[in-house]
């Protein structure tokens, strides 16, 4: 993979723009930048963006230290200061990397922030999360209420309601830490680049349609997304990548190859998959090549959506520019009833000719995990694919089992392939 | 009736996993309906001005096998939702026509969806509460919920409610909080009158019930732990806290009371005393209800704190309203708002010299020795050195 990705120019440019953010953010205390932290499911990039602030994301943080191997030290950490072993490894990733002196994965020092902007969209966490960061650092918080599509659609009423918040409360805020008056022109100009990034997202993102498919959706799409998750959407450079790692997807296509994995590139895809949940970061790449290994290519998947849903027509609209940034936030994956996410992924398995469906459980997350079993279920019985339950953990080693994981899966793989050759016989 | 018969009938109705006091009134008139809810808090008073009986649906506790409901849910989710998807698996919640899911964290807010999936003859409804105490945008965003299921269960009960009818639902909740409020006390002042087991039961039994039952039941107990000669007793007053969802066994409220504990104040179905003072009757009833919540609502893990201090200050003013020495924090295993919350409540306690324990149960735990061993530590470290 990583002969492949260095030819890629949009994974250096994915990487020069992470680290300047980073030394941006190592800096912000003598630019005197104001510094905003924020979730990724309901972020508000181009609002905050608009008043000279800079994100910083937590779960990316915690992500990303559990890929370089860091997150073990600062969830013990955690632990011993009285944080449970049953709550989500995230926030004690964060807990502890902030005691730890608040050192960031790519090894800057992140600046504390002057506002805590706790957009409370999909995750009952979240909301402790900001409250314990609050009590660590003192600063200034503001809530943002996302209201659930607990009947699948957001209403007028949720609509204006968040509108009304991010007017009445949210604008104020950030025009209090940033000393700048609210510019509706210039987060114009940051949405109209965010909806054409989304194009090309989209763009990505479906070309996986495509046999070979160019891309893996869910391993591989954790870069794809990356920009426009975190701090990047609505950028100049998250513009610029979009249109590079769109023209590579479709050179890819063009010539019929099949995406980079750990296992080298991989044209010949025997199985073609949908996952739901997200992925496991302390053994990413083992755990990528467990599939890989195996010829499996993940054609869709809803982690890719966590940070917003783009391929069912939503994107973040200038003309309309509060309206817009609360449909962005009601219709992030985990904002969306369980119904809703099992026609989402009962569409991916038909539309994208999947041979079936793999679940992956975290022990972090019950957002995502408390109803998988159901979900299951469920998909089953609509599409008569055959589905896969596997479980580990996001950034705590101690739930990945590779063996495990690996009998698991490979039992799965084996029942496609009977499956195929007595389709065939 | 006497004091043993009211903790008789409270047993009976609270253990009563087929739900025979709901569907006996159910019985008592052709086209009668009742909704179920989950916990924390649902508005008890719409369900009741549309005609239906609510039913406060908390788990089986530790009185219910459990067959099914694990292949519904992993093993790190609590059990709460394990045991009321085995309710209603096992046909003993056909009775609801509606089921409401609040608020409470995203256990519960999911199970919305598996009862969509799974039972869709039944009316379902997430109820989105307001987490900013906003006057203006919270109150009005939690009206209209409060107006859609207004509408909704009217439609359901064929009785849509009026506003007289809410104005009467808002005046029976009322009191029937006022009455929480006078057993709460009584147990603060006078703890020995009151053995929390039989309040716990009183409360489970009042989630099942039509209103003026539960009252007059009320009514009666305090009476007769009213005029009961004391017998005042020397024990640690604590508090227990973060068990407002799934409850704890009635075995372990009742091994921390023998171990040498009087408990002083608790979370046990918080959300029959969550809103404070008495809601309005006059005026819009649901503005009413609206404001009452986001103005009103008791400090919970559930809920955004939006004081910057709140968190530290929380134990420290419970427990002085209280006169509790000291607090357990008794959550269920795996609950995220009670979990989460701990380590700020604790750090808040600690900092003021209260004495804490902690521990971790499930509805149908069936062990107590653990238990008993540290409330009864904790109970005597609080007597000899005054909780230092
Ligand atoms: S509980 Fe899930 S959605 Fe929430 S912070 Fe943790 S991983 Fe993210
Ligand atoms: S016990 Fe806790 S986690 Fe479980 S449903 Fe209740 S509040 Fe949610």
């Amino acid at each position: 993979m990583a002969d492949d990705a260095e030819k890629d120019r949009s994974m250096l440019l994915q990487k020069e723009m992470i680290g300047a953010h980073y030394r941006r953010l190592e800096l912000a205390p003598e630019t005197r930048e104001p510094v905003v932290y924020t979730f990724v499911p309901g972020n508000l990039t181009e609002l905050i963006r608009s008043f000279g602030a800079l994100p910083v994301l937590p779960e990316i943080n915690a992500l990303q230290s559990a890929m370089r191997g860091r997150s073990m030290p600062f969830i013990a950490a955690a632990e011993k200061a009285g944080h449970s072993e049953d709550v989500c490894s995230y926030v004690k990733c964060d807990v502890g990397m902030m005691k730890a002196g608040n050192i960031g994965p790519t090894g800057t020092r992140l600046p504390r922030p002057d506002l805590l902007l706790l957009s409370y969209t999909g995750c009952y966490t979240f909301m402790k999360w900001f409250e314990l960061l609050r009590e660590e650092y003192g600063c200034p918080t503001v809530f943002l209420q996302v209201p659930y599509q607990g009947d699948g659609v957001e209403t007028r009423e949720q609509r204006a309601f968040m509108v009304r918040q991010i007017r009445e409360t949210l604008i104020p805020a950030l025009e209090a830490v940033s000393g700048r008056r609210y510019d509706e022109d210039l987060l114009r100009e940051n949405l109209a680049r965010s909806a054409a990034s989304e194009d090309d997202l989209v763009a990505v993102l479906q070309s996986a349609k495509g046999r070979p498919s160019p891309i893996d959706a869910y391993f591989g799409a954790v870069y794809y997304v990356g920009p426009i998750f975190s701090a990047f959407r609505g950028t100049p450079e998250g513009r610029a990548y979009y249109a590079e790692l769109r023209r590579e997807v479709e050179e890819r296509a063009a010539r019929g190859e099949g995406p980079a994995t750990p296992a080298g590139r991989l044209d010949r895809q025997k199985h073609r998959l949908v996952v739901e949940g997200p992925p496991n970061w302390t053994h990413f790449r083992e755990f990528w090549r467990m599939f890989a290994d195996e010829g499996a290519v993940v054609v869709a998947s809803t982690y890719s959506k966590v940070g917003g849903t783009y391929d069912f027509g939503f994107r973040h609209d200038p003309s309309d520019p509060l309206g817009s940034l609360a449909d962005y936030c009601s219709g992030c994956y985990t904002n969306r009833s369980l119904p809703s996410r099992v026609a989402m992924i009962e569409s991916y398995v038909r539309e994208y000719g999947a041979d079936g469906f793999l679940i992956h459980s975290v022990k972090s997350c019950n957002s995502f995990s408390a109803g998988q079993l159901t979900i299951l279920r469920e998909l089953e019985r609509r599409t008569g694919a055959p589905g896969a339950f596997i479980e580990s953990d996001l950034v705590d080693a101690r739930y990945f089992s590779a063996a495990n994981l690996k009998n698991r899966l490979e039992s799965y793989f084996q029942m496609l392939d009977a499956r195929r050759a007595g389709a065939t016989a | 009736m006497t004091r043993a018969e009211i903790v008789d009938w409270a047993a009976e109705v609270a253990d009563d996993l087929e739900f025979g006091a709901a569907r006996a009134w159910l019985a008592e008139e052709p086209g009668r309906k009742a909704a179920g809810h989950l916990p924390v808090y649902a508005p008890r008073e719409v369900i009741r001005a549309c005609g239906m009986l609510p039913v406060g649906v908390h788990g089986a506790g530790d009185r219910l096998e459990i067959i099914r409901g694990d292949a519904f849910y992993q093993s790190y989710i609590c059990h709460l939702p394990r045991s009321v998807v085995e309710l209603a698996e096992s046909r003993r919640l056909a009775f609801l026509s509606a089921m409401l899911f609040p608020a409470t964290c995203d256990v519960i807010r999911n199970l919305s969806g598996v009862w969509q999936l799974l039972y869709p003859q039944v009316y379902v409804r997430y109820l989105d509460l307001p987490q900013v105490a906003d006057p203006g945008a919270g109150a009005a965003f939690w009206r209209e919920e409060l107006a859609v299921l207004v509408r909704a269960l009217g439609e359901l009960s064929g009785r849509p409610a009026t506003d007289l009818a809410l104005r009467e639902a808002i005046a029976a909740g009322n009191e029937a909080r006022g009455l929480v409020r006078r057993l709460y006390a009584l147990r603060r002042d006078r703890p020995w009158s009151v053995p929390t087991e039989e309040l716990v039961l009183l409360m489970r039994a009042g989630e099942t019930v039509p209103l003026e039952v539960f009252a007059a039941k009320m009514r009666a107990y305090l009476a007769a732990a009213e005029a009961e000669p004391a017998r005042v007793r020397d024990r640690a007053r604590v508090l227990v806290v973060g068990a407002f969802c799934e409850q704890p066994p009635l075995g372990l409220v009742k091994t921390i009371e023998r171990a040498g504990c009087f408990i002083v104040d608790d979370d046990f179905l918080l959300g029959n005393r969550l809103l404070g003072p008495d809601v309005p009757t006059e005026g819009d009833p649901l503005d009413a209800l609206a404001r009452a919540f986001v103005l009103h609502a008791k400090r919970t893990s559930t809920l955004y704190e939006p004081d910057p201090a709140g968190k530290r200050v929380a134990m420290r003013e419970r427990a002085a309203a209280a006169r509790a020495d000291g607090i357990i924090f008794a959550s269920a295993s795996f609950c995220d708002p009670a979990l989460l919350d701990r380590p700020m409540l604790r750090a808040g306690a600690e900092a003021a010299g209260i004495p804490c324990i902690a521990f971790q149960y499930a509805e149908n735990t069936g062990q107590f020795q653990q238990f008993r061993e540290q409330a009864g530590t904790f109970a005597d470290s609080i007597k000899l050195w005054g909780g230092a």
